[in-house]
């Protein structure tokens, strides 16, 4: 029994970083009806910044650790994705805005391997070490389950992330005119919405989120590559299917299924499909269910 | 009648053509470019058959290395497994090979009916993730199968490919995208590309036509496996990863989705390319060119985004610019 509660809180916290790339899919999707390809690069280009500024702040003095440089180096991390976020929004999506959806998704695909290629040259394409922000080394004990601080500190740090964007979503004017855009592009800009200017901002908080799962995976698992990317990317996309894409709440619930699916399939299941079961769970989903567990069912406009 | 002679002329032609080019051009060339030519006839096969899909009919499938991944596997475990329990050798050696192509080449056309039945749901980001996931899916599965080598590979596998095998391959391949263009199904696949909705009320049975569209790009994927396993004798998992779609879906976008003849040509010029881009390579140490594929990419579709031919064939740019009548 202890094993099974272990390992729902391992699931809980994988699920947790799921979740904050899960919601930048389902943020730009919301608004723009069209998958990110390049979000679970975002995400990568976090950690590598949280690496590069967690680096910088400890050069010469030895390892300095605490709180204060590991929330430093978060919201650091977190603008450098945003300024990413924005730029890819400007420079490649922006100009194809009217263009055929066949086109936005090739772009996408290609901006997602531009940046996974110039990573590896840039960064090296060998894993490196992310350095240690918080003392991880003392764990908590509840009878025979374990607490690592690195969980706790993913889950709280996620689920205030969320609660943030919860609170910009349905409590400001800005979330209004979001939420706006997502329901009908033409009446938000009818009603005085600029839409431009909301939908950077959605890819501005998207991949804000994404940089801050970054670098609590590079603390968690403390290797980061430029290919890492890709299956949490990958996983988070198919949580945010499997909540409905589109709905903020959703890709949340769908996140913590997800990594705790996972968590269970490794452990009492068979490890190597580890990587498969997203995809089955999606083309399962997307077979059976298309509209996700929480999702409106959308008619196709003539 | 007139068109029906005119349509076997010119694939009269072609075929005449591949057999100067089999037979005189390829010999006399040096290894080097033998290898390069070999590389293109490949990537003529997966961009033609990928055109069918991904061109003609618009559905953006991200699978293709799966496809390969199957009729390649079959192929391979077809003469390594059974071919020696046969006794069969010299000419009938070829035949059977011709037979586990063509089998591979089935297997895979069931995986296409099978990714194809989901399609008939999914559109657009959806799908291009279903195939993707598809190709994905093999590939763990082949990891995972011991008697097909799992992660070791699959070694030992006779080489049957040569060049008369890769042209001819191309050039039926290539026929078939071709002689799609005029028929009912292939306009029916234009239609759907056009607009779904608008198809199916001119009466184009839209579900038929995709699955169509992805079995018989799927049984060419699997022939090009079937060949690229007895071209070097060796299989892998990771020889079937997403980048090998990639390559694909970046030649048939370049070439412009929906042209035979645009795919044919990217698919030469990208064959060239990464032997052009070699002395950069070797000046900076680095390979440029999976970052200049992606930024082709990009700035095709942000600049130019019906690629080199758009959806014409080269005889329309013929007739255009007043070479042909």
């Amino acid at each position: 029994m202890s094993a099974f509660i272990q390992h729902t809180i391992n699931g809980v916290s994988l699920g947790a970083i799921y979740a904050l790339i899960a919601l930048g899919y389902t943020l730009v999707f919301g608004i723009l009806q069209f998958i990110n390809f390049a979000h679970s690069e975002i995400f990568m280009l976090g950690a590598y910044s949280g690496f590069y500024i967690g680096n910088a702040l400890n050069a010469g003095e030895g390892q300095k650790q605490g709180l204060g440089i590991f929330i430093f180096v978060l919201l650091a991390s977190m603008a450098t994705t945003a300024v990413i976020g924005f730029l890819v929004e400007k420079l490649a999506y922006r100009p194809l805005r009217k263009a055929p959806r066949i086109n936005v998704l090739i772009t996408a695909v290609g901006v997602s391997l531009l940046f996974q290629f110039g990573a590896q040259m840039l960064f090296g394409p060998n894993p490196r070490p992310f350095p240690a922000l918080i003392d991880l080394n003392t764990s908590l004990h509840f009878g025979e389950v374990q607490v690592d601080p690195i969980q706790i500190v993913v889950c709280v740090v996620a689920f205030a992330l969320m609660l943030g964007l919860e609170f910009i979503l349905f409590r400001t004017k800005v979330g209004k005119a979001m939420r706006a855009v997502s329901h009908d592009h033409n009446v938000a800009l009818l009603l005085g919405v600029n839409v431009d200017f909301i939908i950077s901002l959605t890819f501005v908080i998207g991949s804000a989120l994404a940089g801050a799962g970054g670098v609590l995976v590079g603390l968690a698992y403390p290797k980061i590559e430029p290919l890492m990317g890709m299956m949490p990317g990958m996983k988070s996309f198919v949580a945010a299917v499997l909540g409905g894409i589109g709905n903020v709440r959703g890709a949340v619930v769908g996140s913590l299924i997800m990594g705790l699916s996972e968590q269970y399939i490794v452990v009492y299941g068979v490890p190597t499909l580890r990587d498969a079961l997203a995809y089955a769970i999606l083309i399962g989903i997307l077979i059976f269910r298309p509209k996700g567990l929480f999702g409106k069912t959308l008619a196709e406009k003539v | 009648m007139q068109r029906t002679l005119r349509s076997y002329t010119s694939s009269l032609i072609a075929l005449a053509f591949c057999m100067v080019l089999a037979f005189a051009f390829y010999p006399s060339i040096n290894p080097y470019f033998q290898s390069i030519f070999l590389i293109a006839m490949m990537n003529i096969i997966l961009a033609t058959s990928l055109t069918l899909v991904n061109g003609f009919t618009g559905q953006f499938s991200l699978g293709h290395a799966g496809f390969m991944a199957v009729g390649g596997y079959c192929a391979a475990a077809l003469t390594t497994f059974v071919l020696p329990k046969l006794g069969w050798t010299g000419p009938m050696t070829s035949v059977f090979f011709l037979v586990a192509l063509i089998g591979g080449g089935l297997l895979s056309a069931v995986g296409g009916y099978i990714v194809g039945l989901p399609s008939l749901r999914l559109k657009g980001d959806y799908l291009a993730i279903v195939t993707l996931g598809f190709g994905e899916i093999i590939r763990v599965v082949l990891l995972n199968i011991d008697s097909l080598g799992g992660a070791r590979g699959l070694s030992g596998i006779q080489i049957l490919t040569d060049q008369t095998w890769l042209i001819f391959a191309a050039l039926a391949c290539s026929l078939c995208a071709f002689r799609f263009l005029g028929t009912p199904t292939g306009r029916g696949m234009f239609a759907v590309r056009e607009d779904e909705i608008a198809a199916e009320a001119m009466g184009v049975n839209t579900t038929r036509v995709k699955v169509r569209a992805f079995v018989i790009g799927a049984f060419w994927a699997g022939v090009a496996g079937g060949l690229y396993a007895h071209q070097y004798g060796y299989l892998s998992p990771t020889n079937f990863n997403f980048m090998k779609s990639f390559d694909a879906v970046v030649i048939i976008v370049l070439g412009g989705l929906g042209s035979v003849s645009g795919a044919i040509l990217a698919a030469i010029g990208l064959s060239l390319l990464p032997e052009l881009l070699r002395p950069l390579q070797q000046l900076t140490g680095y390979d440029f060119r999976m970052i200049f594929y992606s930024l082709i990419l990009i700035l095709f579709m942000v600049f130019k985004p019906n690629g080199l031919l758009g959806r014409h064939e080269l005889s329309y740019y013929f007739r255009k610019w007043g070479l042909w009548k």
